[in-house]
């Protein structure tokens, strides 16, 4: 289907993040500006040095996707309905099966005679602040039409250009939407303090030559009650206006006062065009702010995906107009009915001249529930107070409680705790407190992780107290109620698991939860048991007894992808490889017609593989002399190396023997996660060592040992445990060191998170391991010396093992595959259809 | 077609190892098949034996949850038999088909019977 966008704003680019994985689109945006969407909401960090790249909405590659094209410099003038085509300015036309307006707004200039002069400015793109800035330069006093919450914030950039700055507004007070007389009053003396001359109740009639001070306009604005103001530049923003000039001559339906009226589903008069954000008209209002916006979108959104069942798709509401701000460092918040223009709604009034802070409550005449409120010079309880008003939360037994001065010792607001998983903690990317519990759990527990994962708290940033609460509580919750136990089933962390396994000598899982735990286990103990048995007594993990227990993966020896196929890597030891071994690797992958890729670790994966093609594969590879490589165990996977003093002017030592002897010691070890190390061999560190597990330098006298560093998500420096030790204690470290690690360490957690939360760190383990403080050296060593000597090929084994083989085949009753895995052309390989090219194929 | 003909035979219970799944090809379609035990080796009772659902993961699109490992989660509704799919680890209830995470990745379950014998039979539908 052909959908066709007219706009990306902060709300076209909404909608296309929300469509850009949807199948069958092929979607066309048609941008009027230079540059893609950017963040309109945070426009004024343009002036303090964010530049457009720092203000894009636009996820690098986001438009390199083959179903978006984004036209820029794409004005549209025009919509033949009938033909369904949009003609753009440049006289080319755009087919569309559904159309989206996104056209935004424009900024309002009042019909005053001048407005059009030299140095007139309007506040809204990018380009509007570049020739704000340019004015700035050459100007020093400048007006900003419009007292509003855009001309404030138009304000404060004038004032930091270092101009003499004066508001003038139509209306009796300041922010005349969101607060009352006395939070208007407040706000008002507030700005003035800081030297910004505010004039209200001014009717501009005119602007004329004048006498500013700078080498710029020179204006005198005349004003209704016959006073004057001297300017050199004049920024309007005094409100928007939707743009609705293309719904106009498309004869589509519009608001007297212009917008695009739109129904439920945010369609137009025309069943195939819909329009969202600022340019749209519902049940008479406009939504001058990005959340309604973003909820449109993803309304529409799901209209499309839904297709013909559109009608039972979520619809548009309305939306909650509360918002928070810091405007000219003031910080200003309104919620619901600020006004208390509802019958019957009461008041609580709290004034305090001498700090500068005004709070109000608008209850219901019942006085039971919040349903307003303002917020002036201090607005810490916004969050709190707007979850109250939002859900329905009674009022507590003192209502004033909520906006008089905490005295100490007394506890005011609602906790986080009372908040139900629904509700809505940002309203801009529509996150609830659920989605905020579950990310937390799922790992995100850090403020910025949190973010990025949830979204919250990243458009208007006005939820980010909220968001710090809501994690706090949960990771107290967490520490005090689930401390570190594995799972439902075992109340015991993975090291006290260990011990017990260790001293009670469980050898399966089912005698483990018998004896440890209770229940029958699941997908996250099961495993761990698993790899806890493995290393405690060498059990094989191909063992029929232990089937049941491994992750797919370790069930079949090899990694499952998306598509329900498994990817192959054999062992390559240092990253040293034949001639004739690439050859195999090279035929096999032909024979089999696999993807071929090489690792980060220095080897060569090969993909789409499936269960049934497996034992071949590895009879294939084993028979030219392979190991399985154990890129599908939490194990050893590789040893990195540089070349070395064999071959490389620098080296000081034989990296790659070194790296191959480590790399056979360890293989097929079981551990709480999987282990990375490397060798160079020089200080230039070609192998990268310091980002491993393990990283092994060479020095002039031996080898530096580095222990717990991290790539991937999180990167972490290794930290050095020992230096300049020769080949035989090196060994006696690392079996000592990855040990301590096997046993103590959590389910899933790398060295780097190992170390960091082990009570001492570093220096606890450099005393473990190197002054054996605990006297377990000896033991450590012993029970790797046992795991050394009883590795064997987990495929070689396999692959002999009929009662093994018989796992690998897609149907318990057929020999045929899985028609669900198919395959297209990709740069001369396969890689797995998509499902969008699936059901094309099926579709007649 | 009658209610006798549309039972197929897909395999006999010691093909399967306990606690573990196959997939049956039933007809064109897919079906996970579980055979659960519990963790003293009883096979019998509303919570051990055989249960049945598609093999087709909503969630990865692929046909992959015979492949998951079982387990059981506490719920709203007391503990649930389930299956971990092993792509995104959603849980999908052995009983019903439904996902404890998001209603949309449920699967439908299927009725299974194993006989005297250990022959399970898949009603086709």
């Amino acid at each position: 289907m052909k959908l066709v966008v007219i706009g990306n704003g902060m709300v076209g680019h909404k909608l296309l993040e929300e469509l850009a994985d949807a199948p069958n689109l092929a979607i066309t945006v048609l941008c009027e500006e230079p540059r893609p969407a950017y963040d309109r909401v945070h426009l004024s960090e343009f002036f303090s040095g964010k530049t457009a790249d720092d203000l894009s909405l636009v996820t690098p590659g986001f438009f390199d996707r083959a179903n978006i094209t984004l036209k820029l410099n794409a004005k549209a003038v025009g919509i033949d309905r009938a033909a369904k085509l949009v003609q753009l300015e440049d006289g080319e036309t755009v087919p569309y099966d559904q159309l989206v307006l996104a056209t935004g707004s424009y900024p309002f200039v009042p019909p005053v005679t001048g407005r059009d002069r030299n140095g007139c400015l309007v506040y809204r793109t990018i380009e509007d602040l570049e020739a704000m800035t340019e004015w700035g330069k050459k100007s020093k006093v400048g007006v900003v039409v419009g007292g509003g919450l855009l001309g404030l914030e138009c304000a404060k950039a004038l004032k930091d250009m270092g101009l003499q700055t004066h508001v003038v507004e139509f209306a009796p007070r300041l922010m005349t939407v969101q607060v009352d007389d006395m939070g208007g009053r407040l706000l008002r003396r507030k700005i003035e303090a800081m030297g910004v001359q505010v004039h209200t109740g001014k009717n501009t009639l005119e602007i004329t030559d004048g006498a500013g001070l700078g080498v710029g306009g020179r204006h005198a604005m005349k004003f209704a009650d016959g006073s004057q103001l001297q300017t050199d530049m004049i920024v309007f923003s005094a409100g928007i206006r939707p743009r609705d000039e293309l719904a106009r001559v498309a004869g589509l339906i519009r608001g007297e006062r212009g917008g695009i009226l739109i129904d439920n589903q945010c369609k137009t008069s025309d069943p195939s065009i819909y329009a969202i954000g600022e340019c749209a008209l519902w049940q008479g209002k406009i939504f001058g702010l990005v959340a309604p916006g973003y909820d449109m979108a993803r309304i529409v959104a799901k209209q499309i995906v839904a297709g013909d069942a559109a009608a039972s798709a979520p619809q548009f509401n309305g939306a909650d107009m509360s918002t928070k701000l810091k405007l000219l460092g003031v910080d200003v918040a309104s919620i619901g009915d600020a006004q208390g223009t509802t019958p019957g709604s009461l008041t609580y009034l709290f004034n305090d001249d001498v700090a500068g802070h005004y709070k109000k409550l608008v209850v219901t005449a019942d006085g039971k529930q919040l349903i307003g409120a303002v917020l002036v010079g201090e607005a810490n309880d916004y969050g709190t107070l707007l979850q109250m008003a939002l859900n329905g939360i009674p009022l507590p037994a003192q209502p004033e409680s909520l906006i008089l001065p905490s005295v100490e010792g007394g506890s005011k607001g609602i906790g986080i705790d009372m908040l139900p998983a629904t509700a809505s903690i940002c309203s801009c990317n529509n996150v609830s407190k659920g989605d905020l519990c579950s990310a937390i759990e799922g790992g995100a527990t850090s403020l910025g992780a949190l973010k990025k994962c949830t979204k919250a708290a990243t458009s208007c940033g006005g939820c980010l107290p909220l968001v710090k609460q809501v994690l706090d509580a949960e990771l107290k919750k967490s520490g005090v109620l689930v401390l570190n136990h594995l799972c439902e089933h075992f109340a015991h962390s993975r090291q006290e698991l260990f011990h017990l396994v260790k001293v009670g000598g469980q050898k399966t899982f089912d005698e483990t939860i018998l004896a440890h735990g209770k229940g029958r286990g699941c997908d996250v103990c099961k495993p761990t048991v698993a790899s806890i048995v493995a290393s405690c007594w060498n059990e094989h993990v191909l063992k029929p007894k232990h089937a049941s227990v491994q992750d797919t993966n370790d069930y079949y020896l090899a990694n499952i992808q998306k598509d329900g196929t498994y990817s192959v890597v054999p062992r390559i030891p240092g990253g040293e490889i034949t001639p004739d071994k690439l050859i195999v690797i090279g035929q096999v992958a032909k024979d089999y017609g696999l993807y071929t890729k090489i690792t980060g670790g220095q080897r060569i994966d090969l993909f789409g593989a499936r269960v049934e093609q497996l034992p071949e594969i590895w009879g294939a590879l084993v028979a030219a002399g392979f190991e399985s490589g154990h890129a599908y165990g939490k194990s050893l996977r590789t040893v990195k190396s540089c070349v070395g003093s064999t071959w490389c002017r620098y080296g000081v030592q034989d990296s790659v023997t070194m790296a191959i002897r480590i790399e056979e010691r360890y293989r097929g070890l079981r551990s709480p996660h999987k282990i990375k190390m490397a060798v160079s061999g020089c200080t230039r560190e070609c192998a990268e060592a310091q980002s491993k597990d393990v990283g092994v330098i060479a020095t002039e006298k031996g080898w530096n040992l580095y222990v717990a560093g991290n790539g991937g998500m999180k990167p972490r420096h290794a930290e050095l445990l020992a230096s300049d030790v020769d080949d035989e204690t090196l060994i006696k470290l690392i079996d000592r060191f990855l040990m301590l690690y096997i046993r103590t360490g959590d389910r899933l957690q790398r060295t780097a998170t190992w170390i960091e939360n082990l009570e001492g760190g570093l220096s606890y383990v450099k005393k473990v391991v190197i002054e054996d403080s605990l006297g377990l050296c000896a033991e450590l060593e012993a029970d790797m010396a046992r795991q050394v000597e009883t590795y064997e090929c987990e495929w070689k084994k396999a692959i002999t093992t009929p009662e093994t083989l018989k796992r690998f085949s897609h149907f318990v009753n057929s020999k045929e595959a899985d028609a669900n895995i198919q395959f297209v052309d990709e740069r001369g390989q396969i890689r797995p259809k998509s499902a969008l090219e699936k059901k094309l194929e099926v579709a007649p | 077609m009658t209610d006798a003909a549309s039972w197929t035979f897909v395999c006999h219970r010691d093909d399967i190892v306990p606690n573990t799944g196959v997939c049956a090809k039933v007809g064109d379609a897919q079906v996970a098949v579980f055979r659960v035990v519990a963790p003293d080796g009883t096979e019998d009772g509303p919570d051990n034996g055989i249960f049945a659902i598609d093999n087709f993961d909503v969630r990865s699109q692929a046909n992959v949850l015979s492949r998951g490992l079982i387990g059981e989660l506490s719920t709203e509704t007391g503990p649930a038999l389930v299956v971990a799919s092993p792509v995104y680890k959603n849980h999908l209830c052995l009983k019903t088909g439904r996902c404890l995470e998001d209603e949309a990745w449920s699967v439908k379950a299927w009725a299974v019977a194993c006989g005297d014998d250990g022959a399970i039979m898949v009603r086709a539908s």
